[in-house]
Protein backbone atom coordinates (compact mmCIF):
# COMPACT_ATOMS: atom_id res chain seq x y z
CA UNK A 1 0.00 0.00 0.00
CA UNK A 2 1.58 3.13 -0.84
CA UNK A 3 2.20 5.56 2.23
CA UNK A 4 -0.18 8.99 2.31
CA UNK A 5 2.23 11.39 1.26
CA UNK A 6 0.99 14.26 4.05
CA UNK A 7 1.76 11.68 7.25
CA UNK A 8 5.36 10.17 8.67
CA UNK A 9 5.85 6.73 9.14
CA UNK A 10 4.25 6.90 13.20
CA UNK A 11 1.21 8.37 10.94
CA UNK A 12 1.69 11.60 12.02
CA UNK A 13 1.07 14.96 9.28
CA UNK A 14 3.98 15.88 7.91
CA UNK A 15 2.63 18.27 5.38
CA UNK A 16 -0.75 19.69 4.61
CA UNK A 17 -1.58 18.94 1.27
CA UNK A 18 -5.70 17.83 1.24
CA UNK A 19 -8.38 17.09 3.38
CA UNK A 20 -9.26 14.21 1.49
CA UNK A 21 -7.71 11.09 3.07
CA UNK A 22 -6.57 12.26 6.14
CA UNK A 23 -8.13 10.78 9.12
CA UNK A 24 -10.85 12.00 11.57
CA UNK A 25 -8.43 11.83 14.58
CA UNK A 26 -6.27 14.38 12.91
CA UNK A 27 -9.03 16.87 11.79
CA UNK A 28 -9.96 16.99 15.13
CA UNK A 29 -6.20 17.41 16.30
CA UNK A 30 -6.10 20.27 13.92
CA UNK A 31 -9.58 21.59 14.73
CA UNK A 32 -8.82 21.42 19.05
CA UNK A 33 -5.82 22.96 18.76
CA UNK A 34 -6.64 25.93 16.84
CA UNK A 35 -9.68 26.12 19.26
CA UNK A 36 -6.41 26.50 21.77
CA UNK A 37 -4.75 29.16 19.34
CA UNK A 38 -8.18 30.71 19.36
CA UNK A 39 -7.25 31.86 22.69
CA UNK A 40 -4.09 33.25 22.07
CA UNK A 41 -5.21 35.63 19.57
CA UNK A 42 -7.62 37.32 21.53
CA UNK A 43 -4.91 38.20 24.11
CA UNK A 44 -3.06 41.76 24.57
CA UNK A 45 0.57 39.81 23.52
CA UNK A 46 -1.02 37.72 20.29
CA UNK A 47 2.13 35.77 20.06
CA UNK A 48 3.97 32.24 21.31
CA UNK A 49 7.26 30.96 21.06
CA UNK A 50 6.61 27.81 19.15
CA UNK A 51 8.83 28.61 15.45
CA UNK A 52 11.23 30.90 17.20
CA UNK A 53 13.87 30.73 14.51
CA UNK A 54 11.90 28.32 12.00
CA UNK A 55 11.47 30.45 8.59
CA UNK A 56 8.38 30.50 6.51
CA UNK A 57 8.29 30.90 2.82
CA UNK A 58 4.82 32.22 1.61
CA UNK A 59 5.32 30.98 -2.34
CA UNK A 60 2.39 32.19 -4.18
CA UNK A 61 2.64 31.37 -7.90
CA UNK A 62 -0.50 32.60 -8.01
CA UNK A 63 -2.12 35.78 -6.98
CA UNK A 64 -4.06 35.87 -3.09
CA UNK A 65 -4.13 38.77 -0.33
CA UNK A 66 -6.05 37.32 2.06
CA UNK A 67 -4.70 34.20 2.28
CA UNK A 68 -1.49 35.09 2.09
CA UNK A 69 -1.97 37.51 4.51
CA UNK A 70 -3.27 35.00 7.34
CA UNK A 71 -1.13 32.75 6.25
CA UNK A 72 1.68 35.38 7.21
CA UNK A 73 0.03 36.45 10.64
CA UNK A 74 -0.25 32.88 11.57
CA UNK A 75 3.11 32.55 11.01
CA UNK A 76 4.08 35.65 13.15
CA UNK A 77 2.11 34.89 15.69
CA UNK A 78 4.21 31.20 16.08
CA UNK A 79 7.06 33.64 16.00
CA UNK A 80 8.65 32.15 12.87
CA UNK A 81 10.65 34.67 10.40
CA UNK A 82 8.01 35.16 7.47
CA UNK A 83 9.40 35.23 3.53
CA UNK A 84 6.72 36.36 1.10
CA UNK A 85 7.45 35.65 -2.33
CA UNK A 86 5.14 36.51 -5.54
CA UNK A 87 6.75 34.07 -7.75
CA UNK A 88 4.87 35.52 -10.57
CA UNK A 89 7.05 38.56 -11.11
CA UNK A 90 10.57 36.26 -10.08
CA UNK A 91 12.32 33.72 -11.27
CA UNK A 92 9.84 31.40 -12.70
CA UNK A 93 9.50 34.35 -14.87
CA UNK A 94 12.81 33.79 -16.05
CA UNK A 95 12.32 30.20 -16.65
CA UNK A 96 13.43 27.99 -13.81
CA UNK A 97 11.90 25.28 -12.95
CA UNK A 98 9.60 24.58 -9.64
CA UNK A 99 11.39 22.55 -8.00
CA UNK A 100 14.74 24.33 -9.01
CA UNK A 101 12.97 27.29 -6.79
CA UNK A 102 12.38 25.49 -3.97
CA UNK A 103 15.96 23.82 -3.86
CA UNK A 104 17.19 27.22 -3.90
CA UNK A 105 14.94 28.22 -1.01
CA UNK A 106 15.59 24.94 0.74
CA UNK A 107 19.59 26.37 0.66
CA UNK A 108 18.18 29.37 2.61
CA UNK A 109 17.51 27.31 5.10
CA UNK A 110 13.38 27.08 5.10
CA UNK A 111 11.72 25.23 7.29
CA UNK A 112 8.27 25.45 6.18
CA UNK A 113 6.59 26.02 2.77
CA UNK A 114 3.23 27.25 2.22
CA UNK A 115 2.03 27.04 -1.50
CA UNK A 116 -0.32 27.99 -3.57
CA UNK A 117 -0.06 26.88 -7.46
CA UNK A 118 -2.38 26.95 -10.35
CA UNK A 119 -1.52 23.67 -10.91
CA UNK A 120 -3.16 21.14 -9.29
CA UNK A 121 -0.70 18.74 -7.73
CA UNK A 122 2.08 21.49 -7.53
CA UNK A 123 2.27 21.19 -3.18
CA UNK A 124 2.58 17.23 -3.83
CA UNK A 125 5.51 17.32 -6.25
CA UNK A 126 7.61 19.54 -3.50
CA UNK A 127 6.79 17.68 -0.88
CA UNK A 128 8.07 14.65 -2.76
CA UNK A 129 11.32 16.61 -2.85
CA UNK A 130 11.80 18.91 0.38
CA UNK A 131 14.49 17.21 2.93
CA UNK A 132 12.86 15.71 6.33
CA UNK A 133 12.78 18.35 8.59
CA UNK A 134 10.85 20.76 5.65
CA UNK A 135 7.21 20.75 5.68
CA UNK A 136 4.41 21.56 2.97
CA UNK A 137 1.47 23.37 3.47
CA UNK A 138 -1.35 23.73 0.51
CA UNK A 139 -3.06 26.92 0.22
CA UNK A 140 -4.50 26.23 -2.76
CA UNK A 141 -3.57 24.48 -6.32
CA UNK A 142 -5.55 24.56 -8.90
CA UNK A 143 -9.29 22.98 -9.00
CA UNK A 144 -7.80 20.28 -6.80
CA UNK A 145 -7.79 21.64 -3.01
CA UNK A 146 -7.60 24.26 -0.74
CA UNK A 147 -7.60 22.29 2.99
CA UNK A 148 -6.82 24.83 5.12
CA UNK A 149 -9.71 26.91 3.82
CA UNK A 150 -11.86 24.01 4.26
CA UNK A 151 -10.64 23.47 8.17
CA UNK A 152 -11.46 26.64 8.66
CA UNK A 153 -15.05 26.81 7.53
CA UNK A 154 -15.49 23.37 9.70
CA UNK A 155 -14.21 25.21 12.89
CA UNK A 156 -16.52 27.70 11.72
CA UNK A 157 -19.23 25.19 11.77
CA UNK A 158 -18.14 23.34 15.19
CA UNK A 159 -18.07 27.25 16.43
CA UNK A 160 -21.38 28.02 15.63
CA UNK A 161 -23.04 24.55 16.01
CA UNK A 162 -21.03 22.29 18.22
CA UNK A 163 -22.24 18.97 16.75
CA UNK A 164 -21.81 17.80 13.06
CA UNK A 165 -23.82 14.42 13.67
CA UNK A 166 -27.01 16.30 12.91
CA UNK A 167 -26.38 18.87 10.45
CA UNK A 168 -27.48 19.72 7.09
CA UNK A 169 -25.30 21.76 5.07
CA UNK A 170 -25.77 23.24 1.44
CA UNK A 171 -23.05 23.72 -0.74
CA UNK A 172 -23.91 26.59 -3.35
CA UNK A 173 -23.11 27.63 -7.04
CA UNK A 174 -20.13 26.98 -8.79
CA UNK A 175 -18.70 24.03 -7.42
CA UNK A 176 -17.14 23.12 -10.40
CA UNK A 177 -13.98 25.94 -10.10
CA UNK A 178 -14.21 25.50 -6.63
CA UNK A 179 -11.02 23.81 -4.49
CA UNK A 180 -12.65 25.24 -1.47
CA UNK A 181 -16.17 23.25 -2.39
CA UNK A 182 -13.68 19.90 -2.94
CA UNK A 183 -11.88 20.20 0.62
CA UNK A 184 -14.74 21.19 2.67
CA UNK A 185 -16.95 17.99 1.37
CA UNK A 186 -14.26 15.53 2.33
CA UNK A 187 -14.30 17.16 5.60
CA UNK A 188 -17.54 17.46 6.32
CA UNK A 189 -18.58 13.69 5.29
CA UNK A 190 -15.61 12.56 7.62
CA UNK A 191 -16.53 14.32 10.42
CA UNK A 192 -19.96 12.59 10.33
CA UNK A 193 -22.05 15.52 8.64
CA UNK A 194 -25.19 13.13 7.75
CA UNK A 195 -26.37 15.52 4.71
CA UNK A 196 -24.23 17.58 2.91
CA UNK A 197 -26.31 19.14 0.09
CA UNK A 198 -24.72 20.79 -3.62
CA UNK A 199 -27.12 23.27 -5.07
CA UNK A 200 -26.04 24.57 -8.74
CA UNK A 201 -27.16 24.25 -11.90
CA UNK A 202 -25.59 21.51 -14.06
CA UNK A 203 -23.57 23.03 -15.39
CA UNK A 204 -21.06 24.08 -12.98
CA UNK A 205 -21.47 20.84 -10.53
CA UNK A 206 -18.29 18.40 -11.47
CA UNK A 207 -19.82 15.50 -12.82
CA UNK A 208 -19.72 12.61 -10.16
CA UNK A 209 -20.41 14.51 -7.41
CA UNK A 210 -22.78 12.55 -5.74
CA UNK A 211 -20.03 9.88 -5.23
CA UNK A 212 -18.35 12.37 -2.72
CA UNK A 213 -21.60 11.08 -0.60
CA UNK A 214 -23.58 14.61 -1.50
CA UNK A 215 -27.12 15.25 -2.66
CA UNK A 216 -27.12 17.62 -5.29
CA UNK A 217 -30.06 19.88 -6.34
CA UNK A 218 -30.98 22.06 -8.97
CA UNK A 219 -33.73 24.07 -7.19
CA UNK A 220 -31.79 26.23 -4.71
CA UNK A 221 -35.39 26.83 -2.76
CA UNK A 222 -35.96 23.39 -2.31
CA UNK A 223 -32.24 22.79 -1.82
CA UNK A 224 -31.96 25.07 1.10
CA UNK A 225 -35.04 23.95 2.98
CA UNK A 226 -33.83 23.13 6.94
CA UNK A 227 -30.79 23.69 6.29
CA UNK A 228 -28.57 24.45 9.11
CA UNK A 229 -25.32 25.62 7.09
CA UNK A 230 -25.49 27.81 4.01
CA UNK A 231 -21.98 28.41 2.35
CA UNK A 232 -21.52 30.49 -0.80
CA UNK A 233 -19.05 29.71 -2.98
CA UNK A 234 -17.58 32.76 -5.60
CA UNK A 235 -18.82 32.77 -9.24
CA UNK A 236 -15.54 32.86 -10.77
CA UNK A 237 -16.51 35.51 -12.99
CA UNK A 238 -13.80 34.68 -15.67
CA UNK A 239 -15.80 31.98 -16.54
CA UNK A 240 -19.05 33.66 -17.51
CA UNK A 241 -17.66 34.02 -20.65
CA UNK A 242 -18.04 31.10 -21.57
CA UNK A 243 -20.81 28.56 -22.67
CA UNK A 244 -21.46 27.43 -18.98
CA UNK A 245 -24.04 30.81 -17.82
CA UNK A 246 -25.44 32.98 -19.70
CA UNK A 247 -25.01 36.09 -17.41
CA UNK A 248 -24.49 37.40 -13.54
CA UNK A 249 -27.60 38.67 -13.59
CA UNK A 250 -29.31 35.16 -14.81
CA UNK A 251 -27.37 33.39 -12.54
CA UNK A 252 -28.17 35.87 -9.44
CA UNK A 253 -31.84 35.12 -10.05
CA UNK A 254 -31.66 31.56 -9.72
CA UNK A 255 -28.67 30.80 -7.45
CA UNK A 256 -27.84 34.28 -5.77
CA UNK A 257 -28.67 33.86 -2.08
CA UNK A 258 -30.89 36.29 -0.53
CA UNK A 259 -33.24 36.83 2.29
CA UNK A 260 -36.26 35.41 0.90
CA UNK A 261 -34.54 31.99 -0.17
CA UNK A 262 -32.14 32.38 3.11
CA UNK A 263 -35.73 32.28 5.28
CA UNK A 264 -36.19 28.38 3.96
CA UNK A 265 -33.55 27.45 5.79
CA UNK A 266 -33.33 26.51 9.33
CA UNK A 267 -33.99 30.28 11.50
CA UNK A 268 -30.63 29.87 13.04
CA UNK A 269 -29.21 28.94 9.79
CA UNK A 270 -25.28 30.43 9.23
CA UNK A 271 -24.40 31.65 6.05
CA UNK A 272 -20.79 31.20 4.87
CA UNK A 273 -18.65 32.32 2.22
CA UNK A 274 -14.69 31.57 1.46
CA UNK A 275 -14.45 35.03 0.11
CA UNK A 276 -13.60 37.19 -2.25
CA UNK A 277 -17.49 37.62 -2.68
CA UNK A 278 -19.35 39.21 -5.35
CA UNK A 279 -22.06 40.68 -4.39
CA UNK A 280 -25.52 40.76 -6.38
CA UNK A 281 -24.02 37.73 -7.79
CA UNK A 282 -23.91 34.68 -5.69
CA UNK A 283 -24.91 36.77 -2.67
CA UNK A 284 -27.21 39.59 -1.57
CA UNK A 285 -25.84 42.59 0.35
CA UNK A 286 -28.61 42.00 3.14
CA UNK A 287 -27.42 38.58 3.79
CA UNK A 288 -23.85 39.19 3.37
CA UNK A 289 -24.49 41.47 6.42
CA UNK A 290 -27.12 40.38 7.55
CA UNK A 291 -27.53 38.53 11.12
CA UNK A 292 -26.84 34.74 9.78
CA UNK A 293 -23.82 36.16 7.94
CA UNK A 294 -20.63 34.87 9.61
CA UNK A 295 -18.07 35.68 6.56
CA UNK A 296 -15.80 37.60 8.86
CA UNK A 297 -15.61 35.38 11.74
CA UNK A 298 -14.50 32.89 9.36
CA UNK A 299 -11.08 35.59 8.36
CA UNK A 300 -10.65 35.80 12.21
CA UNK A 301 -11.09 31.57 12.71
CA UNK A 302 -8.39 31.33 9.73
CA UNK A 303 -5.57 32.98 11.74
CA UNK A 304 -6.17 30.09 14.77
CA UNK A 305 -6.26 27.31 12.00
CA UNK A 306 -3.54 27.72 10.13
CA UNK A 307 -1.18 28.63 13.59
CA UNK A 308 -2.62 24.97 14.20
CA UNK A 309 -2.03 23.68 11.39
CA UNK A 310 1.80 25.30 10.90
CA UNK A 311 2.84 24.34 14.40
CA UNK A 312 1.69 20.61 13.88
CA UNK A 313 3.20 19.70 10.88
CA UNK A 314 6.57 21.51 11.84
CA UNK A 315 6.38 19.40 15.27
CA UNK A 316 6.40 16.61 13.54
CA UNK B 1 9.54 1.58 48.88
CA UNK B 2 7.77 4.46 51.23
CA UNK B 3 3.99 4.40 51.08
CA UNK B 4 2.62 7.57 49.18
CA UNK B 5 0.80 10.47 50.64
CA UNK B 6 -2.77 10.74 50.55
CA UNK B 7 -3.69 13.26 48.15
CA UNK B 8 -6.49 14.15 50.06
CA UNK B 9 -5.23 14.35 53.71
CA UNK B 10 -2.83 17.22 52.40
CA UNK B 11 -5.41 19.74 50.95
CA UNK B 12 -6.53 21.33 54.65
CA UNK B 13 -3.32 21.78 55.60
CA UNK B 14 -2.04 23.45 52.18
CA UNK B 15 -5.33 25.40 51.96
CA UNK B 16 -4.39 26.57 55.84
CA UNK B 17 -1.09 27.72 55.41
CA UNK B 18 -2.28 29.57 51.86
CA UNK B 19 -5.02 31.09 53.78
CA UNK B 20 -2.47 33.16 56.10
CA UNK B 21 -1.59 34.83 52.73
CA UNK B 22 -3.96 35.35 50.32
CA UNK B 23 -5.88 38.72 50.34
CA UNK B 24 -9.20 39.82 48.25
CA UNK B 25 -6.92 40.48 44.75
CA UNK B 26 -5.27 37.11 45.10
CA UNK B 27 -5.85 34.92 41.78
CA UNK B 28 -4.89 31.36 41.55
CA UNK B 29 -3.86 29.73 38.14
CA UNK B 30 -3.95 25.63 37.24
CA UNK B 31 -1.62 24.32 35.22
CA UNK B 32 -3.65 21.34 33.27
CA UNK B 33 -4.22 18.53 34.02
CA UNK B 34 -3.40 17.69 37.24
CA UNK B 35 -2.66 21.43 38.31
CA UNK B 36 -6.06 22.60 37.55
CA UNK B 37 -7.63 19.88 39.70
CA UNK B 38 -5.37 20.69 42.30
CA UNK B 39 -6.38 24.24 41.84
CA UNK B 40 -10.19 23.83 41.70
CA UNK B 41 -10.12 22.32 45.13
CA UNK B 42 -7.87 24.88 46.62
CA UNK B 43 -9.58 27.65 45.09
CA UNK B 44 -13.25 26.48 46.65
CA UNK B 45 -11.46 25.49 50.24
CA UNK B 46 -9.75 29.63 50.05
CA UNK B 47 -13.17 31.00 48.79
CA UNK B 48 -10.95 33.09 46.68
CA UNK B 49 -13.00 35.97 45.13
CA UNK B 50 -11.10 36.16 41.94
CA UNK B 51 -12.21 33.28 39.37
CA UNK B 52 -9.89 30.39 38.66
CA UNK B 53 -7.36 30.80 35.93
CA UNK B 54 -6.49 27.67 33.90
CA UNK B 55 -3.70 27.20 31.84
CA UNK B 56 -2.21 24.80 29.35
CA UNK B 57 1.60 25.71 28.92
CA UNK B 58 2.14 23.38 25.34
CA UNK B 59 2.64 26.88 23.22
CA UNK B 60 5.39 27.60 25.50
CA UNK B 61 7.35 24.27 26.43
CA UNK B 62 11.11 23.72 25.95
CA UNK B 63 10.61 20.47 24.31
CA UNK B 64 8.44 21.09 21.01
CA UNK B 65 11.69 20.73 18.41
CA UNK B 66 12.25 17.15 20.13
CA UNK B 67 8.42 16.03 20.75
CA UNK B 68 6.21 18.48 18.53
CA UNK B 69 2.92 20.15 20.03
CA UNK B 70 1.07 17.79 21.94
CA UNK B 71 -2.13 16.22 20.98
CA UNK B 72 -5.22 18.09 22.96
CA UNK B 73 -3.77 21.19 24.05
CA UNK B 74 -6.56 22.78 26.21
CA UNK B 75 -7.39 26.90 26.09
CA UNK B 76 -5.71 28.93 28.15
CA UNK B 77 -7.84 31.04 30.59
CA UNK B 78 -7.54 33.63 32.72
CA UNK B 79 -10.72 35.14 33.43
CA UNK B 80 -8.25 38.18 35.72
CA UNK B 81 -6.37 41.11 34.80
CA UNK B 82 -2.83 39.45 35.37
CA UNK B 83 -1.06 43.32 35.97
CA UNK B 84 0.13 44.11 39.26
CA UNK B 85 -1.74 40.86 40.54
CA UNK B 86 -0.22 38.47 43.49
CA UNK B 87 -0.77 34.93 42.07
CA UNK B 88 -1.19 31.38 43.28
CA UNK B 89 0.19 29.06 40.16
CA UNK B 90 -0.68 25.83 40.77
CA UNK B 91 0.47 22.31 39.67
CA UNK B 92 0.38 18.87 41.18
CA UNK B 93 4.20 17.29 40.98
CA UNK B 94 7.10 19.61 41.14
CA UNK B 95 10.08 18.04 39.35
CA UNK B 96 12.28 19.28 36.84
CA UNK B 97 11.22 22.82 37.02
CA UNK B 98 10.45 23.01 32.91
CA UNK B 99 6.91 23.47 33.13
CA UNK B 100 6.88 25.96 36.05
CA UNK B 101 9.21 28.11 33.46
CA UNK B 102 6.90 27.45 30.55
CA UNK B 103 3.81 28.84 33.08
CA UNK B 104 6.12 32.02 34.13
CA UNK B 105 6.70 32.57 30.09
CA UNK B 106 2.99 32.56 28.95
CA UNK B 107 1.78 34.71 31.94
CA UNK B 108 3.97 37.46 31.31
CA UNK B 109 2.29 37.96 27.60
CA UNK B 110 -0.92 38.24 29.73
CA UNK B 111 0.76 41.02 31.72
CA UNK B 112 3.11 41.83 35.06
CA UNK B 113 2.13 40.36 37.72
CA UNK B 114 3.02 41.97 41.27
CA UNK B 115 4.06 38.62 42.30
CA UNK B 116 4.10 34.75 41.43
CA UNK B 117 4.39 32.20 44.32
CA UNK B 118 4.25 28.36 43.06
CA UNK B 119 1.92 26.21 44.90
CA UNK B 120 2.40 22.03 44.72
CA UNK B 121 1.32 18.86 46.04
CA UNK B 122 4.37 16.88 45.52
CA UNK B 123 7.66 17.97 45.05
CA UNK B 124 9.93 15.04 43.97
CA UNK B 125 13.44 16.59 43.87
CA UNK B 126 15.22 16.30 40.31
CA UNK B 127 15.12 19.85 39.54
CA UNK B 128 16.84 21.07 36.26
CA UNK B 129 16.28 25.01 36.73
CA UNK B 130 16.62 27.35 39.25
CA UNK B 131 12.84 27.31 40.57
CA UNK B 132 11.46 25.92 43.93
CA UNK B 133 7.64 25.91 45.29
CA UNK B 134 7.05 28.39 48.32
CA UNK B 135 4.38 25.93 49.47
CA UNK B 136 4.31 21.85 48.60
CA UNK B 137 1.83 19.89 50.34
CA UNK B 138 4.76 16.62 51.02
CA UNK B 139 7.84 16.23 49.43
CA UNK B 140 7.98 12.56 48.15
CA UNK B 141 10.66 10.00 46.67
CA UNK B 142 10.49 8.65 43.29
CA UNK B 143 11.83 5.79 41.91
CA UNK B 144 14.08 6.15 38.85
CA UNK B 145 11.76 5.03 35.64
CA UNK B 146 8.56 6.26 37.40
CA UNK B 147 6.47 8.72 37.42
CA UNK B 148 4.17 11.10 39.85
CA UNK B 149 1.18 11.70 39.07
CA UNK B 150 -2.17 12.96 40.78
CA UNK B 151 -5.17 11.30 39.72
CA UNK B 152 -8.88 12.04 40.12
CA UNK B 153 -11.66 9.57 40.60
CA UNK B 154 -15.28 9.61 39.30
CA UNK B 155 -16.49 11.12 42.85
CA UNK B 156 -13.65 13.76 42.73
CA UNK B 157 -11.12 12.46 45.06
CA UNK B 158 -7.55 13.67 44.26
CA UNK B 159 -4.90 10.63 44.58
CA UNK B 160 -1.21 10.49 43.93
CA UNK B 161 -0.04 7.44 42.17
CA UNK B 162 3.25 6.44 40.26
CA UNK B 163 3.28 4.99 36.80
CA UNK B 164 6.01 4.22 34.57
CA UNK B 165 7.57 7.20 32.90
CA UNK B 166 7.45 7.16 29.36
Amino acid sequence: MQRNPQLNASGELQHLLSIEGLPREILLQILDTAESFAGVTEREVKKVPLLRGKSVFNLFFEASTRTRTTFEIAAKRLSADVINLNIAVSSQSKGESLLDTVANLSAMQADLFVVRHASSGAPYLIARHVKPHEHVINAGDGRHAHPTQGLLDLYTIRHYKQDFSRLTVAIVGDLLHSRVARSLIHGLTTLGVPEVRAIGPQTLLPAGVESLGVRVFHDMRSGLRDCDVVVMLRLQSERMNGALLPSAQEFFKHYGLTAEKLALARPDAIVMHPGPMNRGVEIDSSVADGPHSVILPQVTFGIAVRMAVMSIVAGN
Amino acid sequence: MKKLPDAEALLPGLAAELGARVSPATAMIGLYTGGAWLAERLHALLGLKQPLGLMDIAFYRDDYAKEGLKHDPKRTRIPFEVEGRDLLLVDDVLYTGRTVRAAMNELFDYGRPRSIALVVLADRGGRQLPICAQHCGAQVEVPEGMRLRLKRAADGRLSLELERAA
